[in-house]
Parts: structure tokens; sequence; C-alpha cells
């Protein structure tokens, strides 16, 4: 009799716990798992608001990282539809493993700024500037595409700088640059016209500059290869290329 | 023991199915960690400057958030214990909440407290020119606060059941309060101290989030253990696994040096 009921009392939480994840499923909402870029944050989430607005029932869900995580995550079998990274590395290494359905397009573009403190109180005004040791300057691992587009623009200016930290991801240089933590750091264009005025951008001259190109392609091992194809397609039609324009990226 | 074997005797096979599922959900994962380990690189991976490095300041700001967490979490859990005080228990929830809080909230909180334009940081540039983050001491400061509400809960909860009448003889035999605190409460709660310390150590050996949202991520500075597997994992995942092994091997030889200790206490139903 006890025995029986400490059973009970034991599986009670399992059964709620899958009636729960089952109870999701049996309403009509497909969702659409999309992994991207961290830098392309605020356009996706908008173009994700417009498609389920466009999609009755289809749930757009966002995974956003360094795409070098993203890429080890799907890899690794996580459940992505669409991919969608900020540089061709990452994009290939998950292209080589077979885990892409169609060869991928690019679908936008991105340059470099030097991001400092709003008012620029160090008054940074070139790469050169950044050669000052006393100068806290972040970037990203160089695995993450950000951290090796910065390593590229030094090459390419002949200079060599000592970072201060290796951060996760580019939004973690901007947090501490936008809040006063560090001096300097190298991001997108597209993260100093998201940041609205709480940062200042230095312009990186062309001759130094990169050009970042940003992939997008559906996951072979989808379920929903037509629900990701159709939000592909939103993206590269005039709305949603409206959106990724808006937000300080380049298109082709 | 005869009581824990008639009991043992009567349990249902379902908990023991059930209890064998958690065990096997626990165990697996370093199977599979051991699985994948490139054990012909190990002396190769092992000896290389960068992950000697992490090493060292691992264990080094581990050992020094370990004696911070001494210094100041075993009178802050002698307070709590003893002291019948206004917002004592605001302090008790504090210490759960940065126990349980996800620790990146905690590297955030710090960099915005103690940061170049932080609430107490700014007054620390301007006054003294001390700028914390992107430093050693960063890291420290990141271990201690998510470390040391261990260290206190434990000692706090030793000194509630230790029976304060040896305290009062001692105190009677003329013994002055910081005599008898060290002498006579702080050895009979000695296995809890221990245990707590080595909480608190191993919290500290394995954080991660505090740490790179407060203090940055430099090899040689900043970059502990658990960071440098993190940074591995993209460009070399063969030393991700060996950094990983490293690490539960050391947690683990500590553990094993220590456990007459840990086991002598939490028979006596101490909460650990």
């Amino acid at each position: 009799m006890f025995g029986r009921r400490a059973f009970a009392v034991v599986l009670a939480p399992i059964a709620l716990f899958t009636a729960c994840t089952s109870d999701s499923n049996t309403q009509e909402t497909t969702t659409l798992n999309v992994y991207a870029a961290s830098s392309l944050a605020t356009p996706f989430e908008l173009a994700g608001l417009a498609f389920e607005k466009a999609h009755p029932g289809v749930n757009v869900q966002f995974n956003l990282g360094a795409s070098s995580d993203l890429a080890r995550f799907v890899e690794e079998g996580a459940p992505a539809d669409i991919f969608a990274s900020a540089d061709i590395a990452n994009m290939d290494k998950v292209e080589s493993e077979d885990l892409l359905d169609t060869p991928p397009i690019i679908f936008a573009t991105n340059y470099l700024e030097i991001v400092v403190e709003k008012g620029n109180p160090l008054n940074i005004l070139s790469l050169q500037d950044l050669t000052n040791s006393d100068l806290i300057f972040i970037t990203t691992n160089p695995d993450v595409p950000i951290g090796r587009y910065t390593t590229e623009v030094f090459k390419k200016a002949g200079i060599t700088i000592a970072p201060d930290s290796f951060e996760n991801n580019v939004k973690s240089i901007m947090l501490k640059v936008a809040g006063g933590e560090a001096d300097a750091g190298i991001v997108y264009h597209s993260e100093v016209v998201a940041a609205d005025g709480e940062v200042d951008g230095v312009e990186i001259p062309s001759d130094f500059n990169i050009l970042a190109e940003y992939p997008i392609g559906i996951i072979s091992t989808s379920d929903n290869k037509e629900l990701a194809r159709g939000f592909i397609d939103f993206l590269l039609s005039p709305d949603g290329r409206a959106i990724l324009s808006q937000h300080g990226f380049g298109l082709l | 023991m005869s009581q824990v074997r008639r009991h043992r005797q009567k349990l249902p096979w379902q908990i023991i199915l059930i209890a064998s599922i958690a065990v096997a959900f626990f165990l697996s994962p370093f199977i599979g960690l051991l699985w994948r380990t490139p054990w012909s690189k190990f002396t190769d991976i092992v000896t290389r400057r960068e992950i000697r490095d992490a090493l060292w300041l691992s264990v080094q700001t581990s050992l020094i958030t370990s004696i911070v967490c001494f210094v100041f979490g075993v009178p802050l859990a002698w307070l709590l214990a003893r002291v019948d005080f206004r917002g004592r228990r605001f302090i008790r929830a504090l210490m759960t909440l940065s126990m349980v809080l996800p620790p990146v909230i905690g590297g955030i909180a710090l960099l915005f407290t103690f940061g170049r334009r932080g609430l107490i940081g700014q007054y620390l540039d301007s006054w003294f020119g001390i700028r914390l983050p992107f430093t050693t001491t960063a890291v420290v400061m990141a271990q201690c606060f998510v470390a040391m509400p261990f260290l206190v809960l434990t000692v706090e909860a030793a000194l509630r059941q230790l029976d304060t009448r040896f305290e009062d003889v001692a105190r009677t035999l003329g013994g002055s309060r910081w005599y008898v605190f060290r002498r006579v409460t702080l050895p009979s709660i000695k296995p809890s101290l221990f245990a707590g310390l080595v909480l608190a150590w191993a919290r500290a050996l394995g954080e991660f989030g505090a740490t790179i949202t407060f203090a940055g991520n430099l090899p040689g500075t900043t970059q502990t253990m658990p960071l440098a597997t993190y940074a591995a994992l993209d460009s070399n995942p063969e030393s991700a696994l060996i950094l990983s092994l490293l690490m539960i091997a050391i947690a683990f030889s500590i553990l094993i040096a220590l456990r007459d200790r840990w086991l002598g206490r939490t028979e006596q139903g101490l909460p650990l």
C-alpha cells in the first residue's frame, strides 16, 4: 500500500510534466527555430513578428548568440530549422557536415566601426588611436566572427593591439563600451545603429574595413523546411529588406 | 545500522528503479566526457602555456577566494546564528539569493556596482584610481559573490546546532569572548567549517558566468579554467575536453581527500 502511494507521488510530477509538454503540441502551433548571429537580433525579431502575423499558428523562436556557438549547437544536433551566420566560415562548418538542405544564400552585409563611449571622451578618431596601451580595448575570441574580422582589420592597417578581454559575443562588447567599462571595441555598423545614440561610432576607412557577409540556410534535419523557406523568402522580400536596411545592414 | 538495513529491504522496486535513473543521469555525462577524451594528446595539451596559465590562475584565485570567504563568512555566520537582530532574515535571504541567482546576473550587478561607472566603482576610480573590471581582483570578487553564501549558510547551521553550554563554561572559567570563539566555538564546528570551505572553494573553481561578465576573459589575467574551456570549445574542442577532465579530477580529488570530514558530518544530519 505504502509502496503504491509513494510510487504515485513520484510519478505524479512526471505525468504532469509530460502533460504540460504534450499540451503545447496538441495546439496547432508550429514552432520555427531560427538560430541567428547575435548581431541580427533586432531585425530578426521584427521580421519574426511580421512573419507570425502573416502566418497564424506559427511561432518563430530565436536562438541568438555567437555564430560559432550556434554552428556548434547545430552540429551537435540542436533542433534548428534555420541558421543565419555572421560569417561564411561558420556556415561552411555546418555545410561541411552535410547539415544544410540547400546551399546558403547571402542575404545581408555589414561593415565594421570602432565603437566608443557616448561623446567619445577619449577622442578616439582612428585605428592608430587604439594602439594606446592605457586604453581598454575589448574584442571576442577569434572564432566568433567579429573577433576574426577585428584581427583582419588590424592586419590590414598594420597595427598590433593587445586586447584587454575576449568577450563572448558582439553584444557583450556593446554592453561594456556603452556602460563605460571598456574604452573601445570594433563592432558591426549595424550594432552602432541599433544602440541608437547610446554609443558613438568611429569610421574605419574602407581600405582597412571588411565586408561581412551574412549567409542563411535551411538545416537538412528540419521538419519545417517549407515554413523555413517562407521565412527566408520574407527576409529577401521588400518588407524584409526594409527591416534589414533600417537596422544598418547592407543589401546585395 | 541494523535499522538502515531493514528499511532497505522494504524499499519498493519502483523507488529503486527511479533512483537508478537519477544515478544514471548524473553518471552518464562523465562517461560521455571520458568517451570523447583524446587521451593520446593529454600531456601535449596539459603542458600548453595557455592551459597552464588558466590552471594556475584558477588555483590561485579560488584559494584566495576561500580565504576571503573564511575571513568574512565565519563572522557573518556567527552573527546570523547567535545574534537576534533586525534584518537577520533579510541577510539570510540575501545569501540564498546570490546562491540561486544565475551567476551572469551577479556579474552584471557587480559590473554596475564596482565597474568604472558603477555606483561604488566610479569613486574607486576618481578617488583612488582603482579600476576593477578586467583585473584578477575582479575574478576573486566574482568568485566570492557566488561562493561565500555556501560557507556562511553551512557554518551558520552548525553554529545554531552547537550546544552553547561549552562556550558558557569556557566563559565562566575566565576565557575572553575572542578566546572562547577561537578555542571553543571554532574547533567544535570544524567539520562544518571544512565542508563549507570546500563547497565555497569548489563553487569558486567552477565560476564562469559572473567572472566573464564582470572580469572579462584575458589569458593569464582573468581567464580561469572554465573560461579557457569555453574559449577552447570553438577553436580546439580537444583542449576543451581535456580541460573539463582536469577540472573534474581536481574537484574530485579534493572531495576524496576530505571525505572523512565530509561524511562524518552528513551522517549527523547537518544540511550540506
